[in-house]
């Protein structure tokens, strides 16, 4: 599904990627864990098109296609969907105006025609049924006055509405309590089909007791310094970063 | 162009001929006000930039036109025509005004509660009722604004609404300013007097459409005066030609316990000025201001406001958001001040401005004047293009880059049209938002072409 060979990406003009290489096949679930500053987060806005972010070597193929290629909104269209660490207050605009923007968007790259918002609040509760939340968030401006645990949540209610096929969460369990984070994983655990991946980034093991992962990578300098199963990162939990050592042939 | 001073001139000897002719005989009490109103504007004159108030707004456009009094024209307008501008709002009650006097056949104030009067102020000024006399000119202040001095001198016509103690106005009513000019410059001093008394309630909207592309100019003033824990919604909407000028005093004073909530919207004329000054005189007392101002091209939009705490215990709110686009130009400036004794004042003012060229200019300047020392007062203002981070985050839901930027302008309108509490009014100025994204859209595109 995904293809990421020696990515080298920086913003202004000071490198921060210095060459990730990494597969990612549909019904897995990768974990991205690394100290502050390894590049973790720019990866994920890399991924999704983040203008400020400049790709200098390297390329990421999706699905047959050049994902560098594409805007933003067409990453999306094409299914690649990124929650966000620091989700956006938008002035004005209803969460349930926004999602159906959003829902039609995408069925509009597929031909298919716009929901009405009848059809679309049928849409919505259907997959607040399946993730097991109310819709209690639908009439308030998007993200704005959210609790840091309302934004998060937010973010992958958009996930379960969206259906990407392949979801990047940077950081979403930061700055959760015990029981959002178990909310959230939840979530994402219901919405894992043979057919989508995910790529979960996180600063903290925690999350991966409740989203289990099928394969962990250690970032350190801009490159995996390490990869392996789900024990990796139970590992990482008790001896702490210190014992990665930087990645053979950086110079 | 003709000088200011020469112009000044013209509107006293205008003023001779206006309280001689069509004007006279009017009771004693209005033709003393008028010439107390007249002197005052002789002895200022037109504002200019150089007084505070002004700074950022120049009138010259108004101070160099020789405007003719359009009081006394009636062009005939087919009612077919007057109807396409009432803003619908699930309500048949209108007072509608042709260059600023009122046509009882084109209006219709069937259905409201016993008691209550709608009507042209000139039927009830000669009237001998003793609310007019009462209420009239005593709350907007001749001494704080030319404009108003200049309304008091000329006031002639505009909507009177009186609801008695305890009645509920249920349905909204509209007061419709239509201007045909047709040919030349004309001026229109429409003037309004709204008095709810003790437990009263009503929503008004108050609209300004100009009919032609000519350059006129309509310098209207509203006076409200809303009594102990009476409710008055009050809408104004601006769409005067983009030629036009358009001042405005909307002035409201309020008892004890009594709301007053004010939502204008400009999207017209070439030059508006609105200020809003509202009195908190009685303890409990509450005024909510929301603006919306959507301009493009060179309009110019101007809100000054003032609200006056004058007792403890009282609650203001203003939020006003401003949209400009090319080379359009936006002032608000949000006075509030809490006069000693005040105390338990709380008042909050936000002002977010979207530039979305970068040839479009706002200013903002709260101004705190506080005099009692157990008070919250709070603002703050934004001012800048459409935010980056926001655009990226609907880019990755999926929303292309053109589509994005409208939302989250149309999301910055929204804001201010969600506090609208009539739904039928909400959604049709939802419309001419939209309208005008998508103008202003399609002027983008034209513009790139080139």
């Amino acid at each position: 599904m995904l293809e990421i060979k020696d990515l080298h990406a920086g913003v202004d003009g000071v490198e921060i990627l210095k060459g990730i290489d990494l597969t990612i096949n549909a019904g897995e679930v990768h974990a991205i864990m690394g100290p502050n500053g390894s590049g973790k987060s720019t990866l994920a806005q890399v991924l999704a098109g983040h203008p400020a972010y400049e790709v200098t070597q390297g390329s990421v193929i999706y699905e047959g296609r050049d994902l560098l290629e594409l805007e933003p909104e067409e990453r999306a269209c094409a299914g690649v969907f990124m929650a966000f660490q620091y989700p956006i207050e938008i002035h004005g605009i209803t969460n349930a105006y926004f999602l159906r923007a959003a829902v039609n968007a995408k069925r509009k790259c597929q031909d298919l025609e716009e929901l009405d918002p009848i059809d679309f609040m049928e849409v919505l509760e259907q997959k607040l049924d399946v993730i097991g939340w109310t819709d209690s968030l639908m009439d308030r401006p998007v993200n704005h006055g959210f609790s840091g645990g309302e934004k998060k949540r937010n973010e992958i209610l958009q996930m379960a509405v969206l259906e990407p096929k392949l979801a990047v969460l940077d950081e979403t369990d930061s700055g959760l309590d015990i029981d959002a984070l178990k909310a959230v994983a939840e979530a994402v655990n219901k919405l894992r089909r043979p057919d989508n991946a995910s790529l979960v980034v996180t600063h903290y093991q925690r999350l991966l007791n409740f989203i289990v992962p099928d394969f962990v990578h250690v970032l350190a300098k801009g490159r995996i310094a390490k990869s392996g199963t789900k024990d990796l990162a139970h590992e990482l939990e008790s001896k702490g970063y210190d014992w990665i050592k930087e990645p053979a042939g950086v110079v | 162009m003709t000088k200011a001073l020469d112009v000044k001139d013209k509107y006293v000897s205008d003023f001779e001929a206006f309280s001689a002719n069509g004007e006279s005989g009017v009771p004693q009490w209005l033709q003393a006000l008028r010439n107390e109103a007249i002197e005052r504007f002789s002895s200022v004159g037109f504002p200019t930039t150089r007084d505070e108030r002004w700074r950022f707004t120049s009138v010259a456009r108004v101070a160099e036109t020789k405007f003719a009094l359009a009081n006394g024209e009636r062009p005939s307008i087919p009612t077919a025509e007057v109807r396409q501008h009432v803003l619908e709002c699930g309500s048949e009650q209108v007072l509608v005004f042709i260059n600023g006097r009122y046509s009882e056949e084109l209006s219709s104030t069937g259905g409201v509660p016993e008691g209550v009067i709608a009507c042209g102020l000139r039927q009830v000024t000669g009237s001998g009722l003793e609310t007019v006399e009462h209420h009239l000119g005593k709350y907007a202040r001749m001494t704080d604004n030319p404009f108003t001095a200049l309304s008091t001198a000329f006031m002639a016509d505009g909507a009177f609404l009186y609801v008695p103690s305890d009645t509920i106005l249920g349905d909204p009513i509209q007061l419709l300013f239509l201007t045909a000019s047709g040919g030349r410059p004309v001026v229109t001093h429409p003037r309004n007097l709204i008095c709810l008394e003790r437990g009263a309630a009503a929503s008004v909207i108050e609209s300004h459409v100009g009919l032609v592309d000519d350059m006129y100019w309509t310098n209207c003033v509203t006076e409200a005066v809303v009594r102990d824990n009476a409710r008055l919604h009050l809408y104004r909407v601006q769409r005067e030609s983009e030629q036009a000028n358009h001042t405005a005093t909307t002035q409201s004073y309020q008892s004890r316990d009594s709301n007053v909530a004010l939502t204008t919207v400009e999207l017209g004329s070439a030059l508006s000025r609105h200020d809003i000054n509202a009195v908190l005189d009685g303890e409990g007392a509450e005024c909510s201001l929301y603006g919306l101002t959507q301009i493009q091209g060179s309009q110019h939009v101007d809100h000054h406001t003032t609200i006056e705490h004058a007792q403890p215990h009282c609650s203001s709110w203003e939020f006003f958001n401003g949209i400009y686009d090319e080379k359009a130009r936006g002032v608000f400036t949000g006075r509030i001040v809490v006069h000693p004794g005040a105390q338990r004042t709380d008042s909050k003012q936000t002002n977010n401005n979207l530039l979305l060229s970068e040839g479009a200019r706002a200013d903002s300047q709260p101004q705190l004047e506080i005099y009692a020392d157990d008070v919250k007062c709070t603002h703050g203002a934004t001012l800048g293009p459409i935010d980056d981070k926001a655009l990226f985050y609907l880019q990755t839901r999926g929303i292309d880059a053109e589509v994005a930027r409208n939302l989250l302008t149309y999301g910055f309108g929204v804001e201010i049209l969600n506090k609208i509490a009539v739904a039928e009014l909400r959604e049709r100025l939802d419309q001419l938002v939209h309208a005008r994204l998508d103008d202003g859209a399609a002027r983008r595109r034209a513009k790139n072409q080139c």
